[in-house]
């Protein structure tokens, strides 16, 4: 009986609460480190990149008179390049994601399409970019001149096209790939939620899959697929190597054609393929350009988790 | 030891279900214990509320956050007796056994009120460690649930383990043995020791629950419906287990199958609450016999007789 | 189209006619709604070999290119003194392996106890909300970005124009950190509650269940989170481009000079070559060959590990 009155009010109390502490404590600090990280890594992009916001002629790369003459044509790259590379993703990325799920003959085929698209998302971007530049450019070629033979009356097909294949066109199928996968991916997760008695209901009303896909499926999963979008968008925004070594690239350049031999570059391709040679001031201007870049994704990505939020209360 | 049983239920037979918190004070009367329990219950002991591991509730409330679950409970549990608390959904005997080794203060926001005392020992006083409350007062859940990355042995001794006091090999293998013994797995797994603890089958699952739980050496076992998960066979297992470790242990049991609280309980409390949304209140109680035979309250009567909501 | 066109259009069919016979023949989808039909099944089809090809030519180019210089050579020798064919990469794996593990170092730890924090204390709470948030952010960071805040980081610490391996480890920590939190919260979720519970009812404290139940029990799918956490960083080239260098030669020092990458090694033999340009595409592909390699066996090897977690859902 005086066992039990020892056991509960003596020292293991004490001893306890000391490991307890200590453990809670420590797995506390690691959650406030990673916010203080975030906040740490503005800092240091402002630190650096700030001053480089009022600077002028000779101290910007790429002969810039002031950063927003830098930074414009740059940005124009990156939205430009990105939302090529989304439309061309955009459908794919739907049709695979409706191959894994619904119109997966087995589970095990749904299983190896999981596993194909994660294998593609694993693929370094600097394998891509040497495929892309290797292989993709060159064979892009004589769809480059079909285009303009046939369409170049429209903005993006005129003038003459580029004999490398080293253009906008090329370097938005490349990304377009690589974000493939992740967009799928939310695709897929936004599909697999789709009520079955949705499903069922459909088709005991005499619906054809096709039919069923977009009574059911489709309208339970749009803001899961603009999220996906939105996500892809913000993977393509940020794609650096793939595009800096595809794309043959002028930096001042604002041009919507997407064949041509001169492109316009792209903020995160213009960093690393400046940073390199840089020193002094022009290195802050680069990391200025990184804190636009920053910016841009983040209004994407905030964007896209609005969306999904939105859905999913809906 | 004394052969009394004081019979704390309450007096009126004739409460009307608004005034459900007709629980008063106990000793109101006194009644020998042999005769009342059922033929199949194997009491050698008379209860007594002196003997080791006996327990007192006095005026416990428990909250969700500001709802309020369970209201006023006062309640005498005996040692080494097998307790049961029967009811419908919702009136809160779950929560209230829960409340018993502080396990409802695990879930966020979730307090109780009131004294629960183990051997004259308040376990909601000032200082005292929730954590040594559990290793006195025992616990098994409505779902066995073996640790799945421990093999057989090591959930007995996973009270140990978890607590970085692994004893050496043959205190262990001695403690695993004679735990298993007591939970009458022993012969059923001897020779798996090293397979994983979730291999087992639901009944065989939750023996181990009860071997782990009294691996720590416990004055009390609580059981939250240890059976519902379980078929008829594995049932009757358990039902025997419950009866055998009420000779060593104060053994508080939740169950919602009446003829399972008739056969292996010695006290019976019944628990009930006035309308969905209501706090859960202690209704009866009283030794097993009295409350299927006789119940004094008309709510328990309906109960015991299906003729509940 | 929605469900309540479908009923309409079912409706109209339906008393259309009179008995079931012809009901029937009258709701077999019209020629029109099966062309449609088949077209849908086609684009599915099409969208599934659009998906498989690039990834085979990728694989393919870099099996038949990488092949070409695919000899010891490769994996004994750095690119010191080398001027036309011949070298190596050797330097640039000890590198990606250095700069790895210092990663995996730093975020694993980091990233597994915020999961811990978020999962097993401060669900509810503000500073759980705020870290979310970050981690939500740090997803969003483009590496590149993640490269120049290193390199912001390093030189106000020890002057502009610094490079070290260790920079460029911290850069990848920042890119795997939000990894592994999120695929380690998730995995820490799937842990039964009342693992936990039965833990605390053996009179155990919160923080030796944590390590003794909910830990070994989630080790699978937390291993499996790790190794696609080092998959996602084993490929980054631009953030090392920036803060880690390049260099010909070995260096096994993290802290100190430019160290080389395999990522980065592929970039600049094929950015800066000398004048025998082939010898320099060859030690590309072989780079990229080599690399494949590596995060097809991490893939594999992650892969290898979930069904253990699923396990234990489906035994709940």
């Amino acid at each position: 009986m005086t066992d039990s009155r020892v056991a509960v009010s003596g020292g293991p109390a004490g001893r306890r609460s000391y490991g307890e502490r200590v453990f809670s404590g420590s797995m506390k600090g690691a959650a406030i480190a990673v916010a203080l990280i975030l906040v740490g890594v503005l800092v240091f992009l402002a630190a650096k990149g700030g001053p480089a916001f009022g600077d002028g002629e000779g101290d910007l790369p790429a002969h810039a008179t002031n950063f927003l003459a830098l930074a414009l044509p740059l940005a124009f790259g990156s939205v430009w390049v990105a939302v090529v590379a989304l439309l061309f993703a955009a459908l794919p990325a739907i049709g695979v994601a409706l191959a894994a799920t619904i119109y997966a003959p087995s589970a095990r085929f749904g299983r190896f399409l999981g596993a194909v698209l994660d294998l593609l998302a694993a693929v370094p971007s600097v394998v891509f970019g040497l495929w892309g530049l290797k292989v993709l450019a060159p064979a892009m070629v004589p769809l480059f001149e079909w285009l303009h033979a046939k369409l170049g009356w429209l903005p993006f097909f005129s003038g003459d096209p580029s004999v490398t294949g080293r253009t906008v066109l090329t370097a938005s199928v490349v990304v377009a790939v690589m974000i493939l996968p992740i967009m799928a991916a939310m695709c897929r997760e936004s599909f697999a939620l789709t009520p079955p008695a949705l499903i069922e209901a459909a088709y005991a009303l005499g619906a054809t899959r096709w039919e069923m896909v977009r009574s059911a499926v489709l309208p339970v999963a749009r803001s899961g697929i603009v999220a996906g979008g939105m996500l892809g968008l913000g993977r393509a925004l940020g794609e650096t190597m793939a595009v800096a070594m595809v794309l043959s690239a002028t930096p001042d350049l604002i041009s919507f054609n997407v064949i041509s031999s001169e492109n316009p570059s792209t903020i995160a391709a213009f960093i690393a393929s400046t940073f390199p040679e840089s020193t002094g001031s022009r290195v802050n201007a680069l990391i200025a350009l990184g804190l636009v870049l920053f910016g841009i994704s983040l209004l994407v990505s905030i964007a896209g988790r609005r969306i999904a939020k939105k859905g999913a209360q809906a | 030891m004394t052969a009394t049983v004081p019979n704390p239920t309450a007096a009126a037979s004739d409460i009307a279900p608004g005034a459900l918190a007709a629980s008063t004070a106990p000793a109101t009367g006194t009644a020998p214990t042999t005769g009342l329990v059922p033929a199949t219950a194997t009491v050698t002991a008379p209860l007594s509320f002196d003997a080791p591991g006996s327990m007192s509730i006095s005026d416990v409330s428990c909250y969700y956050g500001s709802h309020l679950a369970v209201a006023d409970v006062s309640l005498e549990i005996p040692g080494r007796a097998v307790t049961a608390f029967i009811g419908p959904s919702g009136c809160g005997k779950s929560t209230l056994l829960r409340a018993i080794n502080r396990m409802h203060e695990v879930i966020p926001s979730a307090r109780a009120e009131g004294t629960i005392s183990l051997d004259g020992v308040d376990l909601y006083a000032k200082g005292v460690d929730p954590v040594a409350v559990r290793s006195k007062v025992g616990m098994v859940f409505q779902k066995p649930n073996p640790f799945p990355a421990m093999s057989i042995k090591d959930n007995v001794l996973a009270g140990l383990i978890i607590k970085g006091q692994r004893p050496r090999a043959s205190a262990a293998d001695e403690l695993v043995e004679r735990c298993l013994t007591r939970a009458h797995l022993w012969d059923e797994v001897k020779d798996r020791l090293r397979k994983p603890g979730d291999s087992l089958s639901g009944g065989q699952q939750q023996r181990l629950c009860i071997a782990r739980a009294i691996a720590v050496q416990p004055d009390v076992v609580l059981m939250d419906e240890p059976c519902s998960a379980l078929d008829p066979i594995s049932t009757l297992a358990i039902e025997e287990l419950m009866r055998d470790l009420a000779r060593d242990y104060t053994v508080v049991v939740v169950t919602h199958n009446m003829a399972q609280a008739n056969r292996i309980s010695d006290i019976t409390a019944f628990f009930s609450l006035a309308s969905a949304g209501q706090p859960g209140r202690l209704i009866e109680s009283g030794p097993t016999g009295d409350i299927f035979s006789a119940p004094k309250v008309i709510a328990t009567r309906d109960y015991i007789d299906g003729r509940f909501g | 189209m929605s469900i309540a066109e479908l009923v309409k259009g079912g409706e109209r069919t339906a008393s259309g006619r009179g008995d079931a016979v012809t009901t029937l023949a009258a709701s077999k989808p019209s020629p029109a709604r099966r062309a449609k039909n088949a077209l849908a099944t086609g684009a599915v089809v099409a969208a599934v070999v659009l998906t498989a090809v690039p990834l085979t030519l990728v694989i393919w180019a870099a099996i038949r290119r990488g092949s070409e210089r695919l000899d010891l050579t490769l994996f004994t020798h750095s690119m010191r003194g080398v001027v036309g064919a011949g070298g190596g990469l050797l330097h640039a794996l000890t590198g990606t392996l250095l700069i790895t593990a210092a990663t995996a170092a730093i975020a694993i730890p980091l990233g597994l106890s915020t999961a811990i924090y978020l999962t097993e204390y401060g669900s509810g709470g503000r500073l759980a909300a705020i870290t979310r948030r970050a981690v939500d952010i740090m997803v969003s960071i483009p590496s590149i970005v993640a490269g120049l805040a290193a390199y912001a980081l390093f030189s106000l610490l020890l002057g502009p124009g610094t490079r070290s391996g260790l920079a460029g480890a911290v850069a990848l920590a920042m890119i795997m950190i939000p990894v592994v939190v999120r695929s380690s919260e998730e995995v820490l979720r799937l842990v039964p509650a009342d693992l936990r519970e039965a833990g605390l009812a053996l009179g155990s404290p919160k923080w030796r269940v944590i390590r003794k139940i909910v830990l070994p029990t989630a080790l699978p799918g937390l291993t499996a989170g790790a190794v696609l956490g080092v998959a996602r960083i084993i490929g980054e080239t631009a953030p090392l481009l920036l803060v880690a260098g390049f260099t010909d030669a070995m260096n096994y020092n993290l802290a100190e000079g430019r160290m080389a990458t395999l990522p980065v090694f592929i970039y600049t033999q094929w950015s800066s070559k000398g004048l025998d340009t082939a010898a320099y595409d060859q030690r590309a592909w072989a780079g990229a060959l080599v690399l494949m390699a590596v995060v097809v066996v991490l893939q594999l090897a992650a892969r290898a590990l979930p069904p253990q977690i699923a396990k234990i859902r489906r035994n709940r």
